[in-house]
């Protein structure tokens, strides 16, 4: 009996059930003092003049500072651990703006107080005299520097990265039978993880300490980056994420706010927190994606792809964050999704705006280049004249295993299935009887149309093989760790360097190490989240904890069990090699009844009353897992709408999701994060926008205003699966947080435009909104008379 | 000002400033923290408490509106350790992922039930309208409310 694989139930549900969790607000900190930011209200100005004076003499209020007042406290600006190019412009960033404001949200002054409602009302108080300048919200006008952000740069460009040019591309456009030409919005997104941000820091003032609580994904890089931006020893910081209420990326940095904290607890040698208001957060939390996107297919006469050019500029926002610049390197290999094209062009151009920094929201890059290959291979389809099943059958790359396929951006995918996946989600969603209802609701004139989207995508995650990222100039590595410690019971306990916030990681790597050892996943508890606890790991994004954390866990276990055997063999007065471990238990080949179970193993390394000459006594190991190349997870999703052509309402009457991320460690938990992922993704499509108005105004900066789905705009989800073993790691498996948000963005949008091709729509923005959707239906029937 | 109110069985008074949230109350005056705070606009529902049987949003009313009242929080939904329906459906149904967003939607759907003890799919959709979720899509969480009720899903 093996437990992975199972639809084991999460152990981690009791504590959140009985309340019991504590979630960085939750905790109580005696004496902690409370913060709250002064942000800038403008876009961009020139900070004159500060006076704190009244908020000094607000009730409870501790302290004031402006950005100048801490101007020593740091010892660096905020980090960006990504310059994705040598040249790559990358403003200096401090937690305190210190003479102009760069985005609405931009924090200028710091209140501290001695409760949370005090340091508000003194925040009130807080004098700014500001001198208005223009703001940068258009990426286009953002890069003809009419209006420069950063003085110093010159420039509101950062980078341009490409991948080399092949030659002879122009020719291959213009012989082409087909050419499509398409330019698609990426708008900006809100992350908007449930729980808010918040991080309290606790000083040992005499010794010289700092505790660091806070709503992180990333426990082990923020102590780096505060050892280095507070020029504090790494050995002198403890960060502990305690629960934590989704990320989605957007917990994935290091803020003004920590940093910020940091210095003030230092300074002020008491604890200090702060936890950001909802609206707050809107400003001051990263958003996602925020690209336009020109993309250009050349096919044959049949739509056989010959050649894709793509040309990005992305959307920085004010600064550069800790991973921003990189967000479209991670697409810029994949926007030829699951199709081959021999000539394959990329280059992406970001620019700054006053508007908030982006960064990594789930997905990251990839999405982006989903949508766009897979919104333009629909267009291809429909200028071919075949159905948008059809061209993507005569462009797949053919089923493989490693190392048979090298992607045109020269990426070693490690293995697919495209096509299997698309004829399952076809079966699964009826697709031939869809289209036959289709035509039929055309042929009766319905006002009610009805549409189809495919989406089929490949993407690359469990970030990542350390030279690679070397190569991309990421400033880390792409390993994790894990420690296997057999206790004298033999009861085990497993440290992991993920660091999970809603992904079940006690339960799946439970799972692992319990079959690998023989035991019950009952007797594996996971550590993990405390840099004290787990000293080395390099946390949860890019969907790599199952593939990266995961593989490192099962190898550690494999090397507890290899020295088990060493000793059991001793024990037995067997060769090691005539030992059978199955079950948990060791037999000596041929002799059923010498046997010794791994527990009793783990007593006897802990007595070492008897062990092998020069055996170190304790049974426990560490493995650390560099992954030798990505995982490619794929499938196909189909969206089935219903677009009102009287109210431009969509409605979603079916999704059929078939994922392929290899094998399943839990498969209830897979589907949760697929149903998840969709519902992101198709919040994009449908409901969701960071819009700006012309000042740089976030005009939905609250809950009430930006459309986070409720259950009652969904669907349930009809899910299938593939299954083809990634070979780069011993569990075979690949990720899947961030595939159905990959997916999903595009299978609505085409079955959105796939509604109402015949009325003339070849595009729809996104979020595809009633207004926008009914708009854009006028605009067609205009165009048609 | 002086309140009164019986929070999951326990009755006790405290001076309170007039504009303290009953949210506020919860966490920071008696400690119960399994209630959320996730947004400001009354939009996200982490914060759904039981007010006199009924649903609320403790980020929308006072605490001193609450006078009087009986609340019943996560913290008191379960009986001696033993989960309540509504909790074990959640656990048997994986109707959770972060769980920040799991204490207000447990005590929306028991309240839910309590109104509409056979709900349809989308009555339990309409019904949980008020409470947001970032981890499910909530497929899992409508699976679980209908599972608690008795009803097929």
């Amino acid at each position: 009996m093996t437990a992975v694989g199972e639809r084991l139930l999460r152990r981690e549900d009791a504590p959140i059930l009985a309340g019991e969790s504590r979630y960085v607000d939750d905790l109580d900190i005696p004496g902690a003092l409370h913060v709250t930011l002064v942000r800038s209200p403008h876009a961009h100005a020139r900070i004159n003049s500060i006076d704190t004076a009244p908020a000094m003499a607000m009730p409870g209020v501790v302290a004031v500072y402006t950005g100048a007042d801490l101007e020593g406290a740091f010892a660096g600006p905020l980090p960006c651990a990504w310059p994705v190019t040598p040249d790559m412009k990358n403003p200096p960033h401090y937690p305190l703006a210190r003479t102009k404001a760069a985005y609405v949200g931009d924090a200028v002054a710091a209140v501290v107080a001695q409760t949370r409602t005090e340091a508000q009302d003194a925040a009130g108080e807080v004098v700014v005299d500001y001198e208005v300048l223009p703001a940068v919200i258009d990426l286009e006008d953002a890069l003809s520097d009419r209006v420069v952000i950063h003085d110093d740069l010159g420039t509101n460009a950062s980078y341009t990265w490409a991948l080399p040019e092949p030659e002879g591309l122009d020719e291959v456009f213009a012989g082409a039978a087909h050419v499509v030409k398409e330019r698609y919005i990426q708008q900006r997104l809100i992350p908007m993880a449930m729980e808010p941000r918040g991080v309290c820091v606790v000083p040992s003032p005499a010794g010289g300490t700092f505790t660091v609580y806070s709503a992180t994904q990333v426990p082990h890089i923020l102590k780096i980056m505060l050892a280095l931006t507070m020029g504090v020893s790494e050995a002198k910081i403890r960060v502990i994420a305690p629960a934590v209420g989704g990320g989605f990326g957007s917990k994935l940095n290091v803020y003004a706010e920590e940093a910020l904290c940091f210095a003030l607890a230092a300074k002020l040698r008491k604890p200090v927190r702060w936890t950001e208001e909802r609206s707050e957060g809107a400003y001051s939390t990263i958003q996602g994606r925020g690209q336009i996107q020109d993309i250009e297919l050349a096919a044959d006469e049949s739509g056989k792809l010959k050649a894709i050019r793509v040309r990005l500029i992305g959307d920085m926002g004010a600064y550069l964050q800790l991973v921003a610049p990189g967000i479209p390197l991670l697409g810029a290999f994949l926007y030829h999704g699951v199709y081959h094209a021999d000539a394959y062009s990329f280059s992406c151009t970001s620019v700054f705006t006053t508007m908030t920094p982006t960064d990594a929201y789930r997905g990251a890059g990839r999405p982006e280049a989903t949508y766009a290959i897979e919104r333009a291979m629909d267009t291809l389809a429909r200028q071919v004249g075949v159905d948008p099943a059809e061209i993507r059958r005569r462009n797949y790359i053919a089923p493989f295993v490693f190392p048979d396929y090298t992607s045109p951006a020269g990426l070693a995918f490690d293995s697919g299935n495209y096509e299997g996946s698309l004829d399952k989600a076809l079966d699964l969603v009826d697709y031939d009887g869809l289209r036959k209802q289709q035509s039929e609701r055309r042929g009766e004139g319905s006002s009610k149309h009805l549409g189809i989207g495919l989406s089929t995508y490949v993407e690359m995650c469990g970030l990542a093989p350390s030279r690679v990222l070397g190569a991309l100039s990421f400033g880390s590595g792409g390993w994790e760790s894990a420690t296997v410690r057999m206790q004298p019971t033999g009861k085990v306990e497993l440290v992991t360097g993920t660091t999970p916030h809603g992904q079940a990681h006690e339960t799946c790597w439970s799972q692992i190490v319990g079959d690998r050892l023989g035991i019950a996943p009952d007797d594996v508890e996971v550590l993990h989240s405390d840099t004290a606890i787990s000293p080395h790991g390099l946390d949860t994004y890019g969907s790599r904890s199952l593939a990266v954390g995961g593989t490192a866990a099962a190898l550690a276990a494999d090397k507890v069990v290899a020295k088990a055997r060493t000793i059991a063999a001793h024990q037995l007065e067997a060769a090691e090699d005539d030992l059978e471990f199955s079950g948990g238990v060791f037999t000596v080949k041929g002799s059923p009844d010498k046997t010794l179970p791994i527990q009793a193993v783990a007593f006897g390394a802990f007595t070492g009353h008897n062990l092998p000459d020069g055996l170190e006594p304790t049974l426990a190991a560490s493995a650390t897992f560099d992954p030798p190349n990505f995982v490619f997870p794929f499938g196909t999703h189909v969206c089935v709408v219903e677009v009102d052509e009287e109210t431009g309402a969509v409605d979603v009457l079916k999704y059929v999701a078939v994922d392929d991320c290899g094998n399943q460690i839990n498969p209830m938990v897979v589907e949760g994060q697929i149903h998840g992922g969709i519902t992101q993704g198709l919040a994009q499509a449908l409901f969701e926008e960071a819009a700006y108005d012309s000042d740089g105004n976030l005009m939905s900066a609250t809950l009430a205003d930006y459309l986070v789905p409720s259950a009652a705009e969904l669907p349930n989800f009809q899910l299938g699966s593939t299954c083809t073993p990634s070979p780069t790691n011993v569990l075979g498996v690949k990720g899947i947080g961030e595939a159905g948000t990959i997916a999903s963005t595009p299978a609505v949008i085409n079955a959105i435009v796939d509604a109402l091709a015949p009325l003339g729509v070849m595009d729809v923005a996104m979020p595809a909104s009633p207004q926008r959707v009914w708009q854009t239906i006028q605009t067609a029937k205009g165009e048609a008379r | 000002m002086r309140v009164s109110m019986t929070v999951n069985g326990q009755t006790g008074d405290h001076d309170v400033e007039p504009r303290l949230l009953l949210v506020f109350y919860l966490r920071e005056v008696l400690g119960l923290t399994g209630t959320k705070i996730g947004c400001d606009t009354t939009s996200c529902g982490a914060c759904t408490v039981l007010l006199d049987g009924e649903s609320v949003k403790s980020c929308t009313m006072f605490a001193v509106q609450a006078d009087g009242a009986d609340i019943k929080t996560i913290e008191g939904l379960a009986t001696n350790g033993t989960l309540h329906p509504m909790q074990q459906a959640f656990h048997e149904n994986h109707g959770l992922q972060c769980g920040f967003c799991t204490a207000g939607m447990v005590m929306a759907a028991v309240s839910l039930l309590e109104e509409q003890p056979n709900p349809s799919e989308a009555d339990v959709r309409e019904g949980l309208e008020g409470n947001l979720c970032r981890c499910t899509g909530y497929h899992n969480i409508v699976k679980a409310v209908l599972a608690a009720s008795g009803t097929p899903s």
